[in-house]
């Protein structure tokens, strides 16, 4: 196997251009929304929304100011798939489709997927959805195509920031954790990475430098895998049928002769 | 705020929903009727008929329900064979994998009692091997009946094994799910073997089941909410008052006072009775489904 990659995204540098939302729908030819006649949110500059099928890269915009907007600040991050180390998607995937490649990177293989839509609930950040002109389940592969060839992602390539960093995660932890240092001696101590130890699902292979609470960008503070859920609930399950069926015995067995 | 509240849901609206209540009803039907054939009295069979003569018909509608909701239908083979080597499709950790293999087997113990059940007539008796009391109808009985407890609850599991706020924030909607499947398929049993007049004393016997599976459903429910914590907040809306007044007043309160006022197991408040714990079961369906995708 290839050295696991990824991305780090310094949420610090990004500026809000969006040049990687195109750079991705560009080379991933994914359509535009509603055919082109998107609406405005409302919402600061952010007319992507989220993230879903047809759009695997969204920077959010987050304003952070007083009642008078005289002071304050404004944070924004590109968003991605996450690429987990311990992937709920691709646990729960009944066909298979989706798959962990080489470069430790989660794809999901078009061709494959049937729509059945598990991943989109599974995923713990709301990151998969499904791409209207396939039927299937979509979201960013890291650029599998291009990495195979050796080439950069297409959003990071694009990025005129170096806000999205693209190389193997151990250099990426490094050049991380080297800008957390150098915020935190500017003075800027709420710096820090989120995802990129393995304490969050077993490491993020897409893992972010942000200022603020993890829940203030839309991300979770405490994102689980779905298998949590599955020895308990089975658990609990069993036992409802044994006491439903011992429930059922005494109710046919244990009547008193009746005259029919 | 739970960290389920950062997700997206999976758009699972009606065809899941009567799924889960047509499921609930094929499983529950089946799981009835094979306790009626293996510890029942001979006075009871005709239900364990009706009950077999439901559970079959029930799990095809299931299975055109889950193709048809599909993003791309055409491809559903692909959970039971993977597409590119048609070796066999498992995942042991995967409620909907399991889920699909235990439909499709559930279904093949559904049809060969439909079989026995159609052949259960006094003019023409035919297929009486695939029923007790011999020695195969014994053995096919108890595995299907499993494979029908499968079915009833698996959904709710299923529901759990995901991200979703409410769904992922509990462990118990699988076992609310099958309480809830027994008390529709008992409700669904009275009520039809009610309307052709079969035994009395059966209907006594199952009336008095499904008073004791509403009481385990009350209490089911209300363990859902105190293990759902801060979460159940998120029914303190229209969502939560359908489920109040709804699932648990329509649904079980209101069956349980018909219950213990109707005189006979034929009489009209224990049909009415019958018709809202089935109402109350769909509805419950419903609130689960729906209120988490509407967050």
């Amino acid at each position: 196997m290839a050295e696991p990659m990824g991305f780090y995204t310094d949420t610090t540098v990004c500026i809000g251009c969006k040049a990687c939302e195109v750079a991705c729908k560009e080379w991933n030819q994914l359509p535009a929304t509603n055919g082109g006649r998107n609406t405005l949110s409302g919402d600061s500059y952010d007319n992507t929304r989220r993230l879903d099928g047809i759009h695997w890269r969204h920077v959010k915009f987050v304003e952070q100011f007083d009642a008078e907007r005289r002071q304050g600040r404004w944070l924004m991050m590109s968003d991605v798939c996450k690429h987990c180390v311990r992937a709920g998607c691709l646990e729960v995937c009944p066909t298979g489709a989706i798959i962990r490649t080489e470069f430790d990177t989660v794809v999901i293989q078009s061709d494959v997927c049937n729509g059945c839509r598990d991943c989109i609930g599974a995923c713990p950040f709301g990151v998969i959805d499904i791409n209207p002109v396939s039927g299937t389940a979509q979201k960013c592969t890291l650029c599998y195509d291009r990495m195979r060839a050796g080439m950069t992602p297409a959003c990071a390539q694009a990025c005129p920031t170096a806000s999205i960093n693209f190389g193997t995660i151990r250099d990426l932890k490094q050049k991380a954790q080297a800008r957390v240092e150098q915020l935190h001696g500017r003075g800027e101590r709420g710096a820090y990475l989120y995802g990129a130890d393995e304490k969050m699902l077993g490491g993020l292979n897409s893992f972010y430098l942000l200022v603020d609470k993890p829940e203030v960008y839309g991300l979770p503070p405490d994102p689980k895998l779905p298998s949590r859920n599955l020895t308990p609930g089975s658990l609990w399950s069993a036992l409802g049928a044994v006491v439903i069926g011992v429930v059922g015995l005494v109710s046919l067995r244990g009547r008193r002769d009746e005259h029919v | 705020m739970s960290s389920t509240f950062f997700t997206e849901p999976p758009h699972w609206r009606w065809l899941i929903v009567l799924y889960f209540f047509i499921g609930g009803l094929a499983g529950g039907c089946y799981f009835l009727a094979a306790l009626i054939d293996l510890v029942g009295r001979r006075t009871d069979r005709p239900f364990a008929r009706l009950g077999y003569l439901i559970a079959f018909p029930a799990v095809v509608v299931c299975g055109i329900l889950l193709i048809a909701d599909l993003g791309r239908p055409e491809r559903f083979w692909h959970m039971l064979l993977q597409s590119q080597t048609w070796r066999p499709m498992l995942k042991s950790y995967s409620p909907m994998s399991v889920g699909a293999w235990g439909l499709l087997i559930f279904s093949g113990f559904a049809f060969l009692a439909f079989l026995g059940a159609l052949g259960d007539n006094d003019r023409r008796p035919r297929y009486a091997l695939l029923r007790p009391p011999s020695l195969l109808g014994i053995l096919l009985t108890a595995l299907g009946g499993l494979a029908a407890f499968f079915l009833a609850s698996y959904t709710g599991v299923l529901l759990a094994v995901t991200n979703r706020p409410i769904w992922s924030d509990t462990t118990l909607l699988g076992a609310v799910f099958l309480v809830s499947s027994a008390s529709t398929s008992i409700a669904l049993l009275v009520l039809l073997g009610s309307r052709r007049v079969l035994a009395v004393g059966s209907l006594r016997a199952l009336a008095r089941f499904d008073t004791i599976v509403l009481v385990l459903e009350l209490i089911a429910l209300v363990a859902l909410v105190v293990s759902l914590g801060s979460v159940a907040r998120a029914w303190l809306n229209a969502w939560g008052a359908l489920l109040v007044l709804g699932v648990v007043g329509l649904g079980i309160v209101v069956p349980l006072v018909l219950h213990s006022r109707a005189r006979t197991p034929l009489s009209a408040a224990a049909r009415a009775a019958a018709v809202l714990v089935l109402f109350g079961g769909f509805l419950l369906r419903v609130v689960i489904v729906l209120s988490s995708e509407a967050i």
